[in-house]
């Protein structure tokens, strides 16, 4: 028998599971007594049981003094998967981290038991748990991070949504009114948003309103022409409105084209052209 | 090549429709351009419908094929429509920098089959003509 | 803690642009990319595994998943022993066609990505590197 203290950890964990895992349940429930309203016990233990499982796996392909190779991979999938649910389910990621920590103690009394006798051995096999427990909790904080951060990415983007909402006006004519300085990022999603809406509604046409973008560089013009361009390639035309004298200027100025664009000083204009394409017209009630 | 290996062609009066379903080998696209220019003649249509709804990805190669398809038609004096574009192709040829513009477009089938059905031999850009609602 | 994964493809045939483009998808759905930026890596490997094929005579496709914390990235990495690209500023620019009429992908392609770095000699092959952040 090899005597690494990667294998030796391995053959204490397969000989020793059951009570390993009895051990490692319980210390969990105490700890989490306060909020065992958000797990049961059920699950508590065939999460444990799943891990150990897991784990057991990858000490006997690999090795303990790293847990990036593709044998902990297992590992780590379920580590991360975990972390997201014990987030959602409202644990702190100090408590979804103990889920791992808390191995330590079944694990370390087991070991002493085992090489109580080889203070060399016991050490180097010591050493090596503590680590490798440290780096999976380590791994499970990690993976709550970037639960958050997706969940806070999202709430981004759906703010930026919200701010610039395409409406649609009436049949096949949506418009998007763009309030505010366009940087990169807020045109991509802006973008996004009104092909997206333009498919969903069906709409042949869309109104893009500048009236409240107070500056129109090269960028900004550029991300308007591709937006138009992108449009036209979905079967739907645009038409840019709302264009004040000054970005006028500023538009001639800087030698850009908009020969192929369709373009209205005030909405108003193009909401009359876009009535003339699609052939209806605004006319007053003729009283009986 | 496989016989079994091409994208079909349908009649439906005097218009052919494809529609592309699979991620294409440039060879399936180049066997695609030979065979509608041939139906093209062969059952003397006068438009053909395109439908790349299915499509994920549509690369230079791809973009140049559907701008070869509705010059040659144009040539043999048939219209082409392209119809379907996802948002998210149509981003990706802009900023390629393959705009299309002598490619007709449409949102949907029967989109595109009105705009066949309405226009006459226009170039392109704009299509505002023909468009009646 | 950085994690890379990788996968190779060796490009010697037209239907592995297909192949590459597949990997690529693959890979940018597992990294969890938008449905936008999944599209535009695609694309822009479907390109450059073109020109590896078409220009520099076949050569190899390295997909790596790039984990780093906070950062998730696909890293495309195209490499050929073909006969290189003269003026590689003239090949970025937009309309730059030779052979075949089926260029311009270079310049498009680096659009696409948010790192692209390419080292090319006559005579000493095609080296492209083009990354996309998520």
């Amino acid at each position: 028998m090899s005597t690494t203290p990667t294998s030796r950890l391995a053959d204490v964990v397969n000989r020793h599971q059951d009570e390993l895992l009895s051990e490692w349940v319980q210390a969990q429930q105490l700890m989490t007594s306060r909020r065992m309203g958000l797990i049961t016990n059920a699950d508590l233990e065939r999460e444990s049981r799943e891990l150990l499982g897991l784990l057991q796996r990858a000490l006997a392909d690999g090795d303990g003094t790293s847990v990036d190779g593709p044998q902990w991979d297992p590992v780590r999938d379920f580590l991360s998967g975990l972390s997201r649910s014990r987030a959602e389910a409202g644990f702190s990621p100090s408590d979804t981290a103990m889920f791992v920590f808390s191995l330590k103690q079944p694990l370390l009394s087991r070991l002493s038991q085992e090489f109580g006798d080889d203070a060399r051995s016991l050490i180097d096999i010591i050493w090596e748990t503590t680590s490798l427990i440290d780096r999976l909790g380590l791994v499970t904080t990690e993976e709550y991070q970037k639960g958050r951060e997706a969940v806070i990415a999202r709430q981004q983007r759906e703010l930026i949504e919200l701010s610039t909402p395409v409406v649609k006006l009436w049949d096949g004519v949506v418009a998007v009114p763009l309030i505010g300085t366009l940087d990169s990022e807020r045109t991509q999603i802006v973008m996004e948003s009104l092909l997206e809406r333009i498919v969903e509604t069906n709409s042949t046409m869309a109104i893009i309103d500048i009236t409240g973008v107070p500056t129109v560089d090269t960028l900004v013009a550029q991300h308007l022409l591709k937006t138009v361009a992108a449009a036209r390639l979905m079967g739907a035309d645009c038409v840019i409105s709302g264009i004040r004298p000054q970005i006028a200027q500023t538009i001639v100025h800087l030698g850009l084209t908009l020969s192929e664009v369709t373009t209205k000083a005030t909405m108003a204009d193009a909401i009359t052209h876009a009535l003339d394409q699609s052939g209806l017209r605004i006319a007053p009630v003729t009283k009986e | 090549m496989a016989e079994a290996e091409r994208i079909p062609i349908l009649k439906m009066g005097d218009l052919l429709l494809v529609t592309i379903q699979v991620d294409m080998h440039d060879r399936i696209a180049m066997r695609l351009q030979d065979d509608l220019t041939e139906r093209i003649v062969s059952d003397h249509a006068r438009g053909v419908l395109i439908d790349i709804s299915s499509l994920e990805i549509v690369d230079s190669f791809i973009g140049r094929m559907l701008a070869n398809i509705a010059a040659m038609s144009r040539v043999l004096d048939a219209d082409t429509v392209v119809v379907g574009m996802r948002p998210a192709v149509a981003i990706t040829l802009v900023e390629l920098g393959l705009s299309l513009p002598d490619v007709r477009t449409a949102l949907n089938v029967e989109q595109g089959m009105q705009l066949l059905a309405d226009g006459g031999k226009a170039n392109g850009w704009p299509h505002h003509d023909g468009r009646s609602r | 803690m950085t994690d890379v994964r990788a996968e190779e493809l060796h490009i010697g045939e037209s239907d592995d642009v297909v192949r590459v483009r597949q990997i690529v998808r693959d890979a940018a759905v597992e990294l969890g990319f938008s449905i936008v930026d999944q599209t535009k890596v695609v694309t822009a490997a479907s390109e450059l595994a073109r020109n590896t094929y078409t220009y520099g005579g076949g050569g190899r496709f390295r997909a790596e998943l790039l984990n780093s914390g906070s950062r998730h990235g696909l890293r495309l990495i195209f490499e050929d022993d073909g006969p290189g690209i003269p003026d590689i500023e003239k090949a970025l620019s937009d309309g730059y066609t030779t052979g075949t009429g089926l260029g311009m992908g270079l310049g498009g392609a680096r659009r696409l990505v948010s790192e692209f770095n390419i080292e090319s000699k006559p005579g000493a092959g095609t080296r492209i590197v083009a990354t996309r952040w998520r």
